[in-house]
């Protein structure tokens, strides 16, 4: 009984949090997210912080992560991060065009470079005051706040984030960089809000990198949502890099029109706690989506991968693919669905889950779950977990190459497959040189980010 | 070169080699024969430092140092090299990064420079020459979908470009036809000299024709039960093993 008014607490303490502040929250923000704000609000007050006991969370208990004091901002701070210093994530060669975040909060910045004409990289919050046609029929239309308490909380307390258009057959040919800090004077929670419009036939390739720049704790819900026209084709990287004390609770929503390709490639090096939901509707015919991920876990490190690929229509494909390493106490889980429609004939369905434990506390916990209802479909899963092949491993030291060199050349190797999938060749070649320091035992930072992988 | 003492290893608490004794000098060529199971793998396993087998008792020397207690990469680059009867595949490791990986440390540990990427790319070239083994395996990861041949010629390879002082060659010769047999055989000749010297485990006499051994020992039930010249492989290729179980006791 005494768990049961302790996790309500806990609900209540968020709830009482935004009834105190819920004027300050829709001072100064656009009508757009606050006409959201209230019934996602009474959402996130039906539902509560997930539990284990939620089928969606069954290997991740938020509870815990919700208990610390963490301070809000709600309002926008004077920019601490020097915007011309601009951070380049240690990406040499990358030639991207960069922006920031701090706190959820987009940074106005000047930045080296052009975009393309008309493709609009801005706040959140201030292009739906300056062009809230545009934004008003995107907004919170595939984030439900009705089954995920996490978007219900995002969206009550949502200020800003980033915005992302790509107007009609616009092809971006330089990537675009977003690097989220966080970086407040105490342990803060952090909202951030994201939303991602590419028209018909766009291009893009969006590289995305969280980090922390102080040793103070952490809690960001992001919710990103992602609109993709027909025929057009994103590239989706995720650069997960923030230090052990931080939880990040990262909500990515794609909608897929016909034609359309995205491949989504998520990297987890550091973090405390790693929650990535993607979802993926293939809303028009022939649409295509690669969603790729990686984790290195040691430490008493969680990553929670959580996909969920929904085949609307006709002739769709999809490839995941996701590969964790965990040492230690490590914990890791993925939990893959594949749900075909009955109007998604001719759907090509494939996942792929593969760990490898280097010790015998790690633990991983996989869970794919299919539910056809098109007759004609091809679809394929597998997971695996396992240890380093001790024959392989034999073969390398009996040619001269000695034990930890052959660990690692067989770590590296088994995380090859995943590295490959990205096809900015200067961001796979910087990701290659991440992946091997991370497994090497070094910190796998970029420069100046503030770890505090200890904890 | 190397001294088996009265040998005993087992794995799984099984007695597998049972007093070995074997003494190689400089220069020499043994054939090892013997009837499946008896444990000639088991002893190049245990030589190359695979750590399931358990040694009992005995000891090992190689070129005066003992054997046992080194780690099989350090085993290695003192120049002990086996040529594994099943390599195994390694997706996701390239050849080249390994090769290249495997020459290096044994530079360094002989206190040579590490080659550059043009020296290891003509060295590479040159000794592929001479196992004739195709650019195309080069460019795969170690092993992975090669023929059972390719395997055994990606082995001669490694060995070629290692440059060992013993060769230890565990059935090298299966699964072979005759112009690979051939090929493979070529390559072990030229790299023999009067410092280098080779173990040949094998069940037939057709290899031998090509790498003529000064000695040949049969080892049956994890004992060597006869040593002769080279006239003894072709006795057995005529007679098969079964008198030597009849003579043994099966
Ligand atoms: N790793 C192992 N685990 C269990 N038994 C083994 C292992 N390796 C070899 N053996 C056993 O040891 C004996 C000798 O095997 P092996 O050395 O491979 O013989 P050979 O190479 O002469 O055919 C066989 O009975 C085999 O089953
Ligand atoms: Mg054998």
């Amino acid at each position: 009984m005494s768990v049961l008014v302790e996790k309500a607490d806990l609900s209540l303490k968020y709830i009482a949090h935004y009834n105190k502040v819920k004027e300050l929250l829709v001072k100064g923000s656009p009508d757009i997210l606050n006409a959201q704000r209230k019934k996602a609000f009474q959402d996130f007050v039906m539902q509560g912080i997930p539990t284990n006991k939620n089928e969606k969370y069954k290997y991740t208990n938020l509870h815990p992560y919700f208990l610390p004091d963490f301070s809000f901002i709600h309002q926008r701070e004077a920019q601490k991060t020097d915007p011309n210093a601009i951070f380049h994530c240690d990406v040499p060669q990358l030639d991207s065009y960069v922006k920031t975040t701090t706190n959820g909060w987009f940074n106005e910045s000047k930045t080296e470079g052009d975009l393309p004409e008309g493709v609009i990289l801005e706040s959140l919050e201030k292009m739906m005051k300056e062009q809230p046609g545009l934004v008003e029929k995107y907004y919170a239309k595939i984030a439900k706040s009705n089954t995920d308490a996490m978007v219900a909380l995002n969206t009550a307390f949502a200020k800003d984030g980033y915005f992302l258009y790509v107007p009609k057959n616009v092809v971006c040919e330089q990537p675009i960089q977003l690097i989220n800090f966080l970086e407040a004077p105490e342990n803060s929670f952090v909202t951030q809000r994201n939303l991602v419009i590419l028209e018909q036939g766009a291009d893009v390739k969006l590289i995305l990198c969280d980090h922390t720049l102080n040793l103070n704790r952490y809690l960001c819900n992001s919710v990103t949502e992602i609109f993709v026209g027909e025929n057009a084709n994103l590239d989706y990287y995720t650069l997960q890099n923030q230090h052990n004390r931080t939880t990040n609770i990262n909500s990515v929503f794609v909608q897929q029109e016909r034609d359309s390709v995205v491949t989504s490639h998520t990297s987890s090096f550091h973090g405390g706690l790693i929650r990535n939901n993607m979802e993926f509707v293939l809303n028009g015919e022939n649409a295509e989506a690669n969603v790729f991920g990686m984790a290195f876990l040691d430490k008493k490190q969680h990553v929670d991968n959580f996909t969920q690929i929904i085949h609307k229509k006709p002739n769709g494909q999809s490839n995941q693919v996701y590969k964790n390493v965990l040492d230690d106490e490590a914990t890791g889980a993925f939990s893959g669905l594949i749900h075909v429609v009955r109007d998604a004939q001719n759907t090509n369905a494939f996942q792929q889950n593969n760990n490898l434990l280097l010790s015998d506390t790690a633990t991983m916990q996989t869970k794919p779950q299919l539910i056809i209802d098109a007759d004609d479909v091809k679809c394929s899963h597998g997971a695996t977990v396992g240890q380093i092949d001790e024959e392989a491993l034999f073969y390398l030291r009996a040619r001269g190459i000695n034990e930890d060199k052959a660990r690692l050349m067989m770590m590296n190797a088994f995380m090859h497959e995943v590295v490959r999938k990205i096809s900015v060749e200067a961001l796979r070649d910087r990701i290659d040189e991440l992946v091997e320091r991370r497994l090497n035992g070094e910190v796998a930072k970029c420069h100046e980010c503030a770890y505090q992988c200890e904890v | 070169m190397l001294k088996i003492k009265n040998l005993y290893a087992s794995v799984d608490g099984q007695e597998i080699l049972k007093g070995i004794n074997l003494e190689i000098k400089p220069g020499e060529v043994h054939a090892i024969m013997g009837p499946n199971g008896s444990g000639k793998s088991t002893l190049a396993n245990v030589l190359a430092g695979k750590q399931e087998y358990e040694v009992t008792a005995g000891e090992v020397t190689f070129l005066g140092e003992n054997l046992l207690d080194k780690a099989p990469e350090t085993r290695a680059k003192d120049g002990l090299f086996l040529s594994f009867q099943y390599p195994v595949e390694i997706p996701g490791v390239p050849m080249a990064n390994f090769i290249k990986t495997a020459v290096n440390e044994h530079r360094v540990h002989r206190g040579e420079k590490e080659l550059t990427a043009g020296q290891f790319l003509k060295l590479m070239r040159e000794k592929m020459e001479l196992v004739e083994m195709k650019t195309k395996l080069t460019n795969r990861s170690v092993n992975e979908g090669f023929s059972g041949g390719e395997k055994k010629k990606n082995e001669i390879f490694q060995m070629a470009m290692l440059e060992p002082k013993l060769a230890i060659l565990d059935e090298t010769d299966s699964g072979l036809d005759i112009d690979a047999l051939r090929t493979v055989a070529n390559g072990v000749n030229a790299l023999k000299s009067p410092e280098t010297s080779s173990i040949v485990i094998t069940h037939y006499q057709r290899l031998l024709d090509y790498i003529v051994p000064d000695f040949v020992h049969i080892l049956y039930h994890g004992k060597i039960v006869k040593t002769a010249g080279k006239e003894l492989a072709l006795e057995l290729e005529e007679k098969g093993y079964d008198w030597i179980k009849s003579e043994k006791g099966n």
